[in-house]
């Protein structure tokens, strides 16, 4: 059972739809990993279900009810596009809602290496938001940074360890502008994580500020 | 041959929510058409079944009168245009059609049910709008891993409390609440609008969350 989650606030907006869908995947995938969110969620649809129901609707063009029963004999197949690719449902690591969103099973994955660390972005059409796999050796350091938005990071596989505490599959780490940080990966097994970032990492060990000033050149 | 037609042929009078599906535009068949509701005692719950079991048409058009408006509603408040949120309506209810038979009464009921399609299907349409070579099933409804068959049970009975407890709510707080879950809009900007500061704001949510929490515990 995970042992960090996401707050009450993070949740709700979970269940009423309010997220971007790179963070709502997120979430759906520590959901789906984690027994107490799954009651707090059902729970939070429920009042969604409830304030919907005494919601006023908005009237429908005229001829609304014929085109939706004109549809319903139309073979789904003939009007489903193309498909999410469902490449990851094999993979028993990678959470169903996260499965969809994959080509493949995590060992195949195109995994892209930058700076030691394995990288593989999904989900790009998202302007200011970086949704991306991220693979970590085992017992290898990332360069110390804070952010300037928050940085929500789904452990996967593994695990690390920073100030705020030590993350292992299911748990959420999130970290905002406030929080200065360098993670550890734990030994014995790669560290492999679903991190959302709403805005540029800002790098800013010693290291770090030179590499820092390369990316916005 | 409609669905309509064959589901009447097979089934005949006589069936659960008798009538369902059996009338037609001539009014030939059973049972005669009556000007009063034929369905007068049919919750939404019943009219999804009706839909698994036999593509039941008339009840389509029942729940299609009954939700499609609020998914509509729904879509323009987190700032669809028209054309956009009459088109999730027409997607939401068509994948009512087409999943009726993945609902299940005793793990939430109808209208959040639908609430939760209207939701994901959302979410797909946006992507869709960013990615057009990126198109959708619907993933998220299967997103959740299975919760066992008693707490199923368990939430689906607080469901009822849940919802006696929103209408007794103070309006402040269910329109918190209400703009909360339909607005696209950030605490930060409800805020704004409210003239409230933002800390304000999400104390009172919470507020209004430990408010139907205690009524809850009150009820059990």
């Amino acid at each position: 059972m995970p042992a960090y989650h996401p707050g009450s606030e993070l949740l709700m907006d979970y269940a009423s739809g309010a997220l971007p869908e790179p963070v709502a995947l997120l979430v759906a995938s520590h959901v789906s990993l984690c027994r107490a969110c799954q009651g707090e969620v059902a729970r939070l649809e429920a009042l969604g279900g409830a304030l919907f129901d005494a919601l006023e609707g908005e009237p429908l063009a005229e001829e609304a009810l014929d085109r939706a029963l004109a549809r319903l004999e139309v073979p789904e197949s003939l009007e489903a596009v193309a498909p999410l690719p469902c490449g990851g449902r094999t993979d028993p690591r990678v959470p169903l809602p996260l499965g969809d969103y994959l080509e493949s099973d995590l060992d195949t994955l195109p995994w892209k290496n930058r700076g030691g660390v394995g990288e593989v972005a999904l989900l790009t059409g998202f302007p200011g938001i970086r949704t991306r796999l991220l693979r970590v050796k085992a017992g290898a350091a990332l360069p110390q940074h804070t952010h300037e938005g928050a940085e929500y990071t789904l452990l996967l596989t593994g695990g690390f360890s920073d100030d705020t505490g030590h993350y292992r599959r299911g748990d959420l780490a999130i970290a905002d502008a406030s929080i200065d940080h360098k993670p550890i990966a734990d030994e014995g097994e790669d560290c492999i994580c679903l991190a959302v970032t709403d805005a540029p990492l800002r790098l800013t060990g010693r290291f770090g500020r030179y590499l820092n000033f390369l990316a916005r050149l | 041959m409609s669905f309509e037609q064959s589901a009447g042929l097979e089934t005949g009078p006589g069936i659960a929510l008798a009538g369902l599906g059996a009338s037609n535009a001539q009014g030939r068949r059973w049972p005669p058409r009556v000007p009063e509701d034929p369905l007068p005692d049919c919750v939404p719950d019943d009219l999804v079944e009706a839909i698994a079991r036999r593509q039941d048409r008339e009840a389509f058009k029942r729940l299609f009168a009954a939700f499609a408006p609020r998914v509509k509603a729904f879509a323009r408040r987190r700032g669809a245009e028209t054309q956009v949120a009459e088109d999730l309506a027409q997607d939401v209810m068509l994948t009512v059609w087409r999943r009726a038979a993945q609902f299940d009464r005793r793990k939430a009921s109808a209208s959040t049910w639908i609430f939760t399609i209207a939701r994901n299907r959302r979410i797909d349409m946006m992507r869709r709008e960013a990615r057009p070579a990126f198109d959708a099933e619907d993933p998220s409804l299967q997103a959740e891993a299975e919760p066992s068959a008693d707490e199923s049970l368990a939430e689906r009975r607080r469901e009822g409390d849940l919802r006696r407890a929103v209408a007794r709510l103070p309006e402040t707080q269910s329109q918190l609440l209400r703009l909360a879950y339909f607005e696209d809009k950030s605490h930060g900007v409800i805020a704004e609008e409210l003239d409230l500061p933002l800390g304000t704001v999400k104390s009172r949510i919470r507020l209004a969350m430990h408010k139907l929490r205690q009524m809850l515990k009150e009820d059990e």
